[in-house]
């Protein structure tokens, strides 16, 4: 009998491993392997272990400098994404009456996001750069006099570009936890005479605590893992993990670009471990 | 084998085909392949025989490479004159030498630089070309076939395509230096670059890399991003300002890598750049949105840029005193090591054709030059001529290869004539052997 139950449970994993074990762990065993090999300078890797590419890499400057970069960017886009996500979902659940209204307003959050990413960031390039929208408003307004700089290429516009695209992956899971929240719980703070703003200490925030969490994990392993942005709207003035890597590529040293893949995955994955301890997500998935 | 005895089987298909489909067809086809590929090959092919025609129609050639080397309008209008589909893929640089490295059986032919030629060769992906049987091999510019033009030895400084065209066997993985019959790859595009300015805002004539890194443009200056070129283009500006003389700029130690980089970050550190680009789309909009008023940049760009009614100027930075001079690229198609049979014959027709004159007379179009002009200037008026490649005032208006209207009559293209500046070239695009070093370094310049 036991056996029998046996086969039952893994014939319910099976449609898992069958995507997660071919495109998931068969490559990334690929890729540490890889990370452990030399390259002959002409694209090809000779097999004989060894772990210079790793002392070279954690021994660099540069990988210190290019972490230090791609975590600002991932810092400051989880943090404005966060209080954006967070009022919008906040509106959409507590002072939206309507139901079919919050849902259909929800909807209308996703409306930009029917386009590409790509469409939507260069879209801020004419807008914030030297002789841009914003500039010349400002300048035909007279506030300024030369057109500021610091609107495009710069940290600022990489950090607009990455919130704008990445802002819906935090509203959708805090409006979903939100809307768990039982309204009787607020009616009956608010009768024992708690403020609004302890209700939202004590009761909002925590409980959306999972949704936050789930936003937190999107963001930060989308900006960590991307580089397209960081290029573009910098002007190529700044770097990131990823794109430092695929500069490897380009000339065909791929052992050291493995390491550096195998460091990000696994920083990555400390910095997502980190975010799980704060929250215990599955067992508030499955309340 | 006679001819007569291939001709004779074209009938058969031809009636398959319209009696029972595509099916049936294709098996009797298979049959006459063999002697058909022979027949075909035997023959230098010149006005396809029907035979031909019939065999060809099934084969699909994917020509993979850069965007501005392996053009769709191109692959079109092969199709249509060699009855048989030439399909155009496009990827970046490093994308593209990544494919045909790793997945070589998806490429037919391979776009390479000569740098990108020597790393085929040497992973074995492409096999050689039989210079006999490119019809215009004598008639290609020497700069290509001998590395010299006008009795003026061209430059090796990074890969010259000289230097990268000839292995001495069909399956060798090294390059040969000097003339063999087997090439790595057909040239088909090359040009000069070197600086886009603003003569409205810079003020004065450009004539030396050394502007580019001038303080004057201080937060107005953008520099290439495709570190292996990005470099050469930053050494031509610190040899032009006399910071220092390399050894070979195509080629550099790791010192003087170390300075140039080191010079690069202190410039950005004062704010001298405004951005990096690694598109040409991207290098357009900066100059066109004036972001910047002086950037290493590539013709067609500068054009580009031009159509949108903004000043532009091409700088002719002819070498003097053993500094300035352009630096040149070019791309040839390789042959990967899979193609044979009818798909191998097919892809030597297609190479022909592309040297037959109608692709040089485009890509020159847009200020790139074909290594065979005599016959791109069959397909050319003598007014693109004068203007393109003989560097006179046009005699009249000029139009992009779309038809576009691009420059008005009178106007002389920047540079001067097409041996002014293919003489001028100094150095050549290239993978230094402190490639990953040199990337690396590019990468702390990019994060400082």
């Amino acid at each position: 009998m036991k056996t029998r139950e046996q086969i039952i449970s893994w014939l319910y994993v099976t449609p898992l491993l069958l995507v997660l074990i071919p495109f998931f762990v068969v490559p990334i065993l690929a890729v540490l392997a890889a990370s452990f090999m030399s390259s002959d300078g002409f694209g090809g890797m000779l097999p004989d272990p060894t772990l210079a590419n790793y002392v070279g890499l954690l021994t660099s400057p540069l990988t210190f400098n290019l972490y230090v970069e791609t975590v600002k960017y991932t810092v400051l886009t989880w943090f404005f994404s966060l209080i954006i996500g967070f009022w919008v979902a906040y509106f959409l659940v507590f002072h939206v009456r309507n139901p079919l209204l919050a849902i259909g307003l929800f909807l209308v959050c996703t409306v930009p996001f029917w386009t590409s990413n790509i469409i939507r960031m260069i879209s801020w390039i004419p807008l914030l750069g030297k002789e841009g929208l914003i500039n010349t408003a400002l300048i035909n307004a007279g506030l300024i006099r030369e057109p500021l700089e610091f609107l495009l290429f710069s940290t600022f516009s990489v950090v607009v570009a990455y919130v704008h695209q990445l802002t819906i992956f935090m509203i959708v899971p805090i409006f979903s936890a939100m809307a768990r929240i039982d309204k009787r719980l607020i009616e009956a703070a608010l009768d024992s005479g708690a403020s609004r703003f302890d209700v939202m200490r004590h009761i909002v925030v925590p409980l959306s605590k999972n949704g936050i969490a789930l936003g937190s994990i999107f963001i930060v392993s989308i900006v960590m893992g991307d580089f397209y942005v960081v290029k573009v709207m910098s002007g190529g003035g700044s770097a990131s993990v990823v794109g430092a890597f695929y500069e490897d590529i380009g000339v065909l040293q791929y052992p050291p670009a493995a390491a550096s893949a195998v460091l990000l995955t696994i920083i990555v994955t400390l910095m997502i471990i980190l975010i799980l301890r704060t929250v215990d997500v599955r067992r508030e998935l499955t309340r | 084998m006679t001819k007569d005895d291939g001709s004779s089987k074209t009938i058969a298909p031809e009636r398959a085909k319209s009696a029972t489909g595509g099916q049936t067809r294709r098996s009797i086809l298979k049959g006459g392949a063999a002697a058909l590929g022979a027949a075909a090959g035997m023959s230098s092919v010149k006005g396809f025989p029907t035979i031909w025609a019939q065999e060809i129609k099934d084969i699909e050639l994917r020509h993979v490479g850069v965007s501005y080397s392996v053009v769709k309008a191109i692959g079109d209008q092969a199709s249509k004159d060699l009855g048989f589909k030439v399909t155009m893929q496009n990827l970046d640089t490093s994308a593209a030498i990544n494919r045909f490295i790793t997945q070589p059986n998806t490429v037919d032919i391979a776009d390479l630089e000569g740098w990108q030629a020597k790393l085929a060769a040497k992973r074995g992906v492409i096999q050689g070309i039989s210079a006999k049987k490119i019809k215009e091999f004598d008639n290609f510019l020497p700069i290509f076939t001998k590395g010299e033009l006008n009795g003026h030895k061209i430059p090796r400084q990074g890969i010259s395509p000289y230097e990268a065209l000839y292995i001495a066997k069909p399956d060798a993985t090294e390059l040969h230096d000097g003339v063999t019959e087997w090439l790595t790859n057909v040239p088909q595009v090359y040009n000069a670059d070197s600086i886009g300015y603003r003569p409205d805002l810079v003020g004065h004539e450009v004539t030396e890399w050394k502007d580019l890194i001038d303080p004057k443009f201080k937060g107005k200056a953008a520099i290439l991003d495709v570190p292996a070129i990005g470099i050469m283009d930053a050494a031509l500006c610190m040899e032009s300002a006399g910071l220092i003389k390399y050894g070979n700029k195509g080629n550099m130690t790791k010192q003087e890598i170390d300075f140039t980089i080191n010079k690069l970050i202190e410039l950005k550190k004062s704010g001298h750049f405004r951005a990096t680009w690694t598109t040409f789309d991207q290098s357009v909009q900066l100059m066109a949105a004036g972001e910047v008023i002086i950037q290493s940049m590539w013709s067609p760009a500068v054009a580009a840029v031009r159509v949108k009614q903004i000043p532009c100027v091409y700088a002719p930075v002819n070498v003097k005193g053993g500094k300035e001079g352009y630096r040149g690229w070019c791309n040839g198609m390789g042959l990967m090591k899979h193609l044979s049979g009818k798909k191998l014959d097919a892809a030597y027709e297609y190479l022909n054709w592309y040297m037959s004159g109608w692709q040089g007379a485009f890509v020159s179009r847009y200020g790139y030059y074909s290594p065979v002009p005599s016959t791109a200037k069959k397909f050319m008026t003598d007014v693109e001529w004068a203007y393109w490649y003989e560097g006179k005032p046009a005699p009249g208006p000029i139009n992009d290869p779309y038809g576009v209207p691009m420059e008005p009559a009178g106007t002389k293209r920047d540079g001067g004539s097409f041996v002014d500046r293919v003489t001028n070239i100094s150095c050549w695009n290239t993978l230094m052997d402190e490639a990953a070093y040199m990337n690396k370094r590019w990468n702390d310049f990019k994060v400082a």
